[in-house]
């Protein structure tokens, strides 16, 4: 019953909270810039102000044009629900494990970058073959970290990681850090971040994610904008389940040790958030052709983490 | 009994297609024959699962064959399960059939055939001597090739039909050592028999290597198969869902019966070699797909991953058996075939969507389409839930045969030797990459042929196809999402067929029964059906929050397209275009692919032109070397046809001559 009640509220919490992690990203960006900004509370306010607006749907476009952004935004919220954040008993984390995880998110790739083509426009095409393109190399890579995680923890469930790290059964591992630095790499490819894709360019040649949303306005432009922004807390919590797993409430623990999971997640989330602000002030976007050698890179670190189990276990 | 006719019921369908050709009509009713044919085999098949469990089945002899060996058929729990996974999608291509038999361009040439195609295909399941298995094979082999042949005026389905009678004859070449070798010195042929046999260790792994040419060369491994992509789409795209749908099927069969079961114990590096030809076949087939222009063509290709895919399992399946892992190697059998399953259901529903925009538009150039959707929306749906399930997407079959494979693949390295440990990681970077080129790869056929705007005529003035056409993809389409919904029936149904073979029955459900957790309680789960029971409730919070609190206006308005509209069409991207980025950063190291823009100087008014080269390294460094050697032996060789009498007798002298020596020596 308890670890229901848990599932109803981590629903509900991660939706509240991505919009939230989105202002604080860009808040941080534009004091680093040396601008005031916009509020955090200011990603909340655009939200409401498309969802009132009416949608405009080009001719050309069929019915998946329309439908695609449900399909997007429910694919990435079902995979940030099934994610444990602040508690792992929760009804919903063993119906997918991480590999499912990855198909979802491919699930919601998959009608975007078809909805970049539905209008067949020049700029939807060159958004979806880019996306595509980046996923092909971003994909594999993630499910090789999964791989070597696998291989640590004996298991592909991340609620059952992050009980196996938190029993203390992992020290120091090389393969952990191989593996972590390959999932940020992956995490800002698969959220079109600088130095990958620059998430408030409209400059032709740059861009990736926001060419296949194009066309998109009002509420089906508040459904993309929303699932961009729950994906990008979904991935922060992957990294600080996986990873860092520490303060996360195990099953049967008390109203306490919850509520301290609640912080210590909010807490990293933050930290992560302010991090990537600054990370993205710091680099500038790199040359489409470039990103195969950044992905193709991180890939190769997931390998070499599944593979260096082995050998440090043979010295 | 109930098989016996039904497969004398197809040939004697054969039979009556020839007798009948004149007949208006004959075509519908002969393909409403193999559709009640293959319904009648499919339910037998689900029978004898259901009802036979383990029980030892004889085998029942019939009075015909060679002299000394009467012709034995043995239906056995795997048999069933393929008897099953072959004649559904038949019984789907036969429904096509009904509809499109008729306006394929020799009608006559194909509906004769077709039922002798269905009952080659069935005769090697229930074979149960290699002289039956063989046979069937041929007759497989030798129908599907007139099946290629039947547009003959077409040069490039001659030239087809030509490869693939060479890699055809090259798989019974192989396939016929190997049971001979099977058979031992004293020629027992039937499979009792060849179980019961014990092989030394070489003749075992020469059956082994050649059980894996001759069912690898049908089946479209990598480098075996060139043949594939070009004959699959020369033939009318109902049978083109047999052959690629169902006929590698049969290969995969075939490979199972002899490496599972009639040569009981395989080493684990022949699973090593398995996966590792599994890997590279898997992540070819989709980089040469995703580079097709032809639907049927990339169809083909992707055929030949799935067939990779499919292998990388059934070589962990061995790694595991021979290594005493009984329950992984069950995982990784169940894994193989829920794939075989999927593929021949998503296959047949592709190729079958592939035949209808065929028929609408008369193209398959995916850059003459486009806009399709709107026009055709029964095959576009349909083609776009098979899309799905190809690129795994859940809560869709596709995805649950790859999360068990990858579920194996994990498992890997528990197989404590250096090779295993090292290579299982390799092998999963490549079935990663084919998973996610595969995604790729059918945004890209969906998105180009059905979406946008038409870029031709043709592509505009496209109507939908007949109802039985539509019913024939609406069927796989329904089947693909309860494959996907109810995993654990299919695993619970496949881990009875194969228990025979692995020794264990693979633990259904332990956390009851919509979750699939198969290697244990804790080592990760899958539930399609919570996944598609919590999509629903989010899918429904969300409308109702949209709708209450935004506006549900819509105002449909010409493009926009950041403020410059073109009006051309083929300003849209391309199949070509939407390849690029992964042509230029794989394709440019695989297939040396270069690009050339011609630019005219400026004030000229002739157009620019941009060309794509591409090499096929397997066809040019492989297939064309074979094929100078043969050439410069055949030159060499041509001498010998010239010569004088005298000279010819005195070969055959000397010929005589060397046989004797050969005998006196083996008798010393």
């Amino acid at each position: 019953m308890i670890s229901f009640l848990f599932g109803v509220f981590h629903t509900g919490l991660v939706l509240a909270a991505a919009p939230l992690v989105m202002g604080i990203v860009r808040l941080t960006k534009a004091r680093l810039q040396g601008r005031r900004g916009a509020s955090v509370l200011q990603p909340y306010r655009d939200l409401w102000r498309l969802l009132q607006k009416e949608s405009v749907v080009a001719d050309s476009a069929s019915w998946l044009f329309r439908i695609a952004p449900y399909l997007v935004f429910v694919s990435v919220w079902l995979a940030a629900t099934i994610m444990p954040t602040f508690t792992t008993d929760m009804l919903l984390t063993p119906a997918a494990d991480l590999i499912a995880l990855v198909a979802l998110l491919g699930t919601a790739r998959f009608f975007t970058a078809l909805a970049g083509l539905d209008a067949g426009t020049a700029f939807g095409g060159l958004g979806s073959s880019r996306e595509m393109f980046v996923a092909s190399i971003g994909e594999p890579a993630m499910l090789m970290v999964i791989f070597s995680l696998s291989l640590l923890t004996h298991t592909t469930s991340p609620a059952q990681m992050a009980a196996y790290v938190m029993s203390g059964h992992v020290g120091i591992e090389v393969s952990a850090g191989l593996a972590l630095a390959a999932m940020v790499m992956v995490a800002i490819a698969e959220n079109g971040r600088i130095p990958i894709d620059n998430p408030t360019t409209h400059l032709e040649l740059t861009m990736i994610h926001e060419a296949m949303v194009l066309e998109y306005s009002g509420r089906h432009l508040a459904l993309l904008e929303a699932a961009a922004m729950v994906r990008l807390l979904l991935f922060m919590s992957i990294i600080s389940c996986l990873f860092f797993p520490w303060g996360i409430a195990g099953p049967d623990s008390g109203l306490l040790e919850v509520l301290w999971g609640l912080a210590a997640w909010a807490l990293k989330v933050g930290l992560l958030a302010v991090v990537l602000g600054y990370f993205e002030t710091m680099l500038a976007k790199m040359r489409v052709f470039l990103i195969a050698d950044f992905l193709g890179g991180a890939l190769l670190l997931a390998l070499l983490a599944t593979i260096f189990l082995y050998v440090s276990e043979a010295v | 009994m109930i098989i016996g006719s039904a497969l004398a019921g197809l040939l004697l369908l054969g039979l009556c297609a020839i007798l009948l050709h004149r007949l208006t009509r004959v075509h519908e009713l002969i393909y409403a024959g193999c559709l009640v044919a293959t319904v009648v085999l499919v339910g037998d098949g689900l029978w004898h699962i259901v009802q036979s469990g383990h029980e030892e089945v004889p085998s029942v002899v019939l009075p015909f064959g060679l002299p000394w060996l009467h012709a034995h058929f043995r239906l056995d729990s795997l048999s069933a399960f393929f008897l099953v996974a072959i004649n559904f999608p038949a019984a789907l291509a036969s429904l096509f059939g009904i509809g499109y038999g008729g306006h394929v361009p020799h009608p006559g040439r194909v509906t004769p055939l077709f039922p002798l195609f269905l009952f080659g295909m069935n005769g090697v399941l229930i074979a149960d001597d290699a002289f039956v298995f063989l046979v069937s094979w041929e007759f497989m082999s030798l129908s599907s090739w007139l099946l290629v042949l039947s547009d003959h005026t077409n040069e490039e389905a001659r030239k087809a039909a030509m490869v693939y009678l060479v890699m055809a004859v090259f798989g019974t070449f192989c396939l016929l050592p190997a049971f001979g070798l099977l058979a031992g010195s004293g020629g027992a042929y039937t499979f009792a028999a060849m179980r019961a046999a014990h092989l030394p260790a070489l003749a075992g792994s020469l059956v082994v290597l050649l059980a894996l040419l001759g069912t690898g060369s049908k089946a479209g491994l990598v480098p075996l198969h060139v043949w594939l992509p070009l004959a699959h789409p020369a033939a009318p795209s109902h049978v083109s869902a047999l052959m690629s749908g169902v006929m590698t099927k049969v290969a995969i069969y075939g490979l199972i019966r002899i490496l599972y079961d009639l040569r009981g114990d395989v080493g684990w590096q022949w699973g090593f070699v398995l996966m590792v030809v599994g890997a590279v076949s898997a992540a070819m087939g989709v980089l040469y797909a995703l580079m097709q222009r032809d639907l049927k063509t990339l169809l083909a290709y992707s055929t030949v991953e799935n067939v990779g895919i499919i292998f990388i399992a059934l070589g962990l399946a061995l790694a595991f058996r021979d290594h005493g892992e009984l329950a992984l190697s069950a995982l990784s059998l169940v894994a193989a075939l829920y794939h075989v399953v999927n593929h021949a259901l998503f296959k047949t529903l592709l190729f079958l969507g592939a035949g209808a925009i065929l028929q609408a538009t008369g193209e398959r150039n995916l850059d003459r389409l486009g806009g399709l959707l709107n026009r055709m929306p029964i095959t576009g749906f349909t083609f776009l839930i098979g899309a799905c399930a190809i690129s795994a997407l859940p809560p869709l079959n596709g995805f649950v045969s790859e999360w068990l494979v990858f579920q194996s693949l994990f498992k890997g390295p528990t197989v404590a030797h250096w090779a295993m440990r090292f290579g299982v990681p390799v092998v999963g970077v490549a079935m990663a990459l084919a998973a996610a080129f595969a995604a790729t790869c059918f945004v890209r056929a969906f998105g180009i042929a059905f979406l946008g705007r038409p870029r031709t005529p043709e592509a505009r003035h496209a109507r939908e196809v007949p109802l039985s056409m539509q019913v024939a993809m609406a069927v796989p389409a329904f089947f693909c999402l309860c494959l996907g919904v109810f995993p654990v029936t299919v695993t619970s149904g496949i881990a009875t067929a194969v228990e025979p073979l692995v020794r264990v029955k693979l633990p259904a459900a332990m956390l009851g029964w919509p979750w699939l957790s198969p290697v244990s309680l804790t080592a990760g789960s899958y539930s399609a059906t919570m996944v598609l029971l919590t999509g629903a409730a989010l899918m429904v919070t969300t409308l109702l929050v949209v709708h209450h609190f935004g506006t549900r206006k819509i105002r449909r308005f010409p493009l926009w397209d950041c403020g410059h509209p073109e009006d051309i069409v083929n300003a849209q991207y391309s199949a070509d275009s939407f390849a690029q980025p992964l042509r230029r950063v794989f394709g440019s190291v695989v297939f040396r692919a270069r690009e050339e823009v011609e630019m005219p100087p400026p004030g000229e008014m002739v157009p620019a032109r941009f060309s794509v080269t591409m090499i096929d390294p397997v066809w040019t460094g492989l297939y064309l070397r074979i094929v100078r050697i043969v050439d410069a032996i055949a030159d060499r060789v041509n001498v010998l046809q010239f010569l004088t009498v005298r000279r010819y007798l005195l070969m055959m002298f000397l010929t005589l001559v060397l046989l004797l020596l050969v005998v006196a020596v083996r008798q010393q």
